[in-house]
């Protein structure tokens, strides 16, 4: 009777803490959010191995989507820099079209587009910076250490400023030495350092198919761009290819060719108005019909090059992220399960609550929350793995990947929607459970 | 002396598939304020369903039940729900407390669904576990205790919500005689000073005992009503 005596001997406290007991009581009729929050910590955290397996689908499919999407963001910035690098509001005119003929037509109508159109061109009068025709020929340059095979440009002056090339060490070629033909070559930086190491360039003399060309500068190192870098080629007068390399006349053979006329506009407003005249010259010259059905040419904006390729870059990360939120669909899958699983486990447990007055939409919330508080943990995990992956993908130098907030918010968003989704079921069959049934479940 | 319960022309019919199961058939009868009652009967007598009819676990199918002034045989879910949380205490014959909750944690959840803050929650909660002698054990949880400690804590939790009915559902059923006798005397005490209405329920004579007024059941109605000299705990 020893428990019972305690009772009685604190019957004289007991007084009070029935005063306390039977005062009128302040509620707000309603469960305040941080007891539900809390609730559902305690559970989660009642059973942390089984949180952390089923929380796993969710920190897996939010870190492939923030750093698949930060890897496509740095893709797609370094494709953006490396065009820019190139010049700005460039033009390319090319000959045949690129959308309509299979390889091989190539070579047969790059013949259709002569240093006549160019001159043409400049008659025009058009808002331009500069205009420069190039043409292009594989060749070896032969040094007295080393020789290289490389691509061969033939240009003019106006070239460089357009491609914004700029010497490391001597000149580039005059317009006096291309109207000449002159035997000069300026060199690619890595051009120069395969032939000449980390000697000097300028002043020494190069071979090509067995004729002497002397090395009148060498370029400043460019990085890579989208069509190969101008660091592994080396620079020319355009007449000198013209007149050394077969094969540099038009068909008809009164005109040598040209493979591309690069134009840079003045202003980007006038891009399209310029293109606009050029197609329409080029069709009166070449006797084309004026809707663009028949061209013989095509001209890309470093714009459309962009877009374009900017375009495949966002298609292939939507397409990549959408597979990993596919896992981010499995891991709302697993929570579903895990929370149905904790339902008819905690059946007793649930009858308690609402015999004690938990009403149905009571059972529901805490069910949700547990499922939200799940699949949020598990996103801000996720997150912070993405972050580390595009982190270290930058460290490693491949590409500088940037975790957008953009990427950041649907990521995080989708894996609350999933909890809420997926939560939803579960927390409604706990809600319906009949106390009575509840609470004598065994 | 106002009436707390009064029950007229209860029934309770369960459906199963294509037969109909009378549970009850028509039970009447009225509790006063601060009177303790036992009721007894075999296992399917009704006296579960009746149980869970007073609890507001469960509505009639048809007749009327006033708790308190207020008619509660017609309300929804919902409405239920705040019934029990304001008018009733419920003790188990399985305590049924959190398992891993403190006993004061325990005690207090009846409180968390009434909105109460965390202060006076606290208060309320320490001072039902010191009415039943459990204050040095607030930190406790269910498996640290033993079984007449965790029926202590459950009644705590039935009090703490301020309730106007105890209703105490084979509360002995899983102790000895000696701990059955200390949970008995519990709520004979807080009966007697605080005139809270205990409703017992109990297929045990000796249990029954420890009450002032015992309403028998069998099949499904009240067969007998007698008040007694309630035995000391």
């Amino acid at each position: 009777m020893s428990a019972t005596l305690t009772v009685e001997t604190k019957r004289g406290a007991s007084t009070s803490a029935a005063e306390i007991i039977f005062a009128p009581l302040n509620g707000s009729g309603s469960v305040s959010w941080s007891e539900i929050v809390r609730t559902a910590f305690d559970s989660l955290m009642a059973n942390r191995v089984r949180s952390f397996l089923t929380m796993l689908g969710v920190i897996i499919g939010v870190a492939s989507v923030v750093a698949l999407m930060a890897l496509g963001a740095g893709a797609s910035n370094s494709i953006t820099s490396q065009i820019q690098s190139i010049g700005t509001n460039l033009l390319f005119i090319s000959p045949g079209q690129l959308n309509n003929r299979g390889p091989g037509s190539g070579s047969v109508s790059a013949q259709t587009l002569s240093m006549d159109d160019d001159e043409a061109i400049k008659a025009l009068n058009l808002p331009l910076n500069g205009i420069a025709p190039s043409i292009q020929n594989g060749g070896t340059l032969v040094a007295p250490a080393a020789d290289k095979n490389i691509s061969l440009v033939g240009t003019t002056p106006s070239y460089a400023s357009l491609n914004t090339l700029t010497l490391q060490s001597g000149t580039f070629f005059d317009d006096a030495q291309v109207r000449e033909g002159a035997a000069v070559v300026v060199l690619g930086h890595t051009v120069a350092r395969d032939l000449f190491g980390s000697g000097e360039a300028v002043g020494q003399s190069v071979r090509l198919n067995g004729h002497p060309l002397r090395v009148i500068g060498v370029l400043e190192k460019k990085g890579g761009g989208g069509f190969g870098s101008i660091d592994d080629e080396a620079l020319m007068p355009i007449t000198y290819i013209q007149q050394r390399f077969a094969n540099m006349r038009t068909a008809d053979g009164n005109h040598y060719r040209v493979s591309t006329v690069t134009l840079s506009v003045t202003n980007a407003n006038d891009i399209q108005g310029v293109q606009n005249r050029i197609s329409a010259l080029w069709r009166e010259r070449h006797n084309l019909p004026s809707d663009a059905t028949k061209d013989d040419f095509s001209i890309l904006s470093q714009d459309s090059i962009l877009s374009t390729l900017n375009t495949i870059t966002s298609l292939l990360t939507a397409f990549l992220a959408a597979v990993a939120g596919i896992s981010l669909l499995v891991g709302g899958i697993g929570i579903m399960n895990i929370m149905l699983v904790s339902v008819t486990e905690r059946t007793r447990e649930i009858g308690l609550r609402k015999a004690v007055g938990a009403r149905g939409s009571d059972i529901l919330m805490q069910f949700l929350v547990e499922a939200v508080v799940l699949s949020l943990t598990g996103g801000l995990i996720g997150l912070a793995r993405g972050v580390l992956i595009a982190t270290l993908v930058t460290l490693s130098g491949i590409l500088t990947a940037s975790v957008s907030a953009v990427s950041v918010t649907i990521a995080v968003g989708f894996a609350v929607a999933v909890g809420l989704f997926f939560g939803i079921y579960p927390a409604q069959r706990a809600a319906r459970l009949n106390p009575i049934d509840a609470l004598r479940y065994e | 002396m106002n009436t707390m319960i009064d029950v007229h022309d209860l029934t309770k019919v369960y459906r199963m598939g294509e037969v109909e199961v009378p549970a009850l058939k028509g039970v009447s009868f009225q509790i006063k304020q601060g009177e303790f009652v036992a009721i007894m009967g075999p296992s399917g007598s009704g006296k579960s369903t009746l149980m869970n009819l007073l609890g507001c676990l469960d509505t009639p199918t048809s007749g009327t039940y006033t708790l308190d002034k207020h008619e509660v045989s017609q309300l929804d879910d919902t409405e239920l729900s705040a019934v029990r949380a304001e008018k009733l205490g419920f003790v188990f014959q399985q305590y049924n407390l959190l398992p891993r909750q403190s006993a004061l944690r325990n005690v207090e959840l009846p409180l968390i669904y009434r909105g109460v803050s965390g202060k006076e929650r606290h208060q309320r909660a320490a001072a039902a576990l010191d009415i039943v002698g459990m204050s040095n054990r607030m930190e406790h949880r269910p498996n640290e205790l033993s079984g007449g400690q965790q029926q202590r804590v459950a009644i705590a939790r039935a009090l703490s919500g301020s309730p106007s009915v105890i209703l105490a559902d084979e509360p002995t059923g899983a102790l000895d005689t000696k701990t059955s006798a200390e949970i008995m005397g519990i709520l004979q005490r807080l009966n007697r000073e605080q005139r809270l209405t205990v409703v017992l329920v109990t297929h045990e004579a000796d249990v029954a005992a420890y009450a002032a007024r015992v309403l028998h059941v069998r099949d499904g109605e009240i067969v007998d009503d007698l008040a007694q000299t309630p035995r000391a705990a």
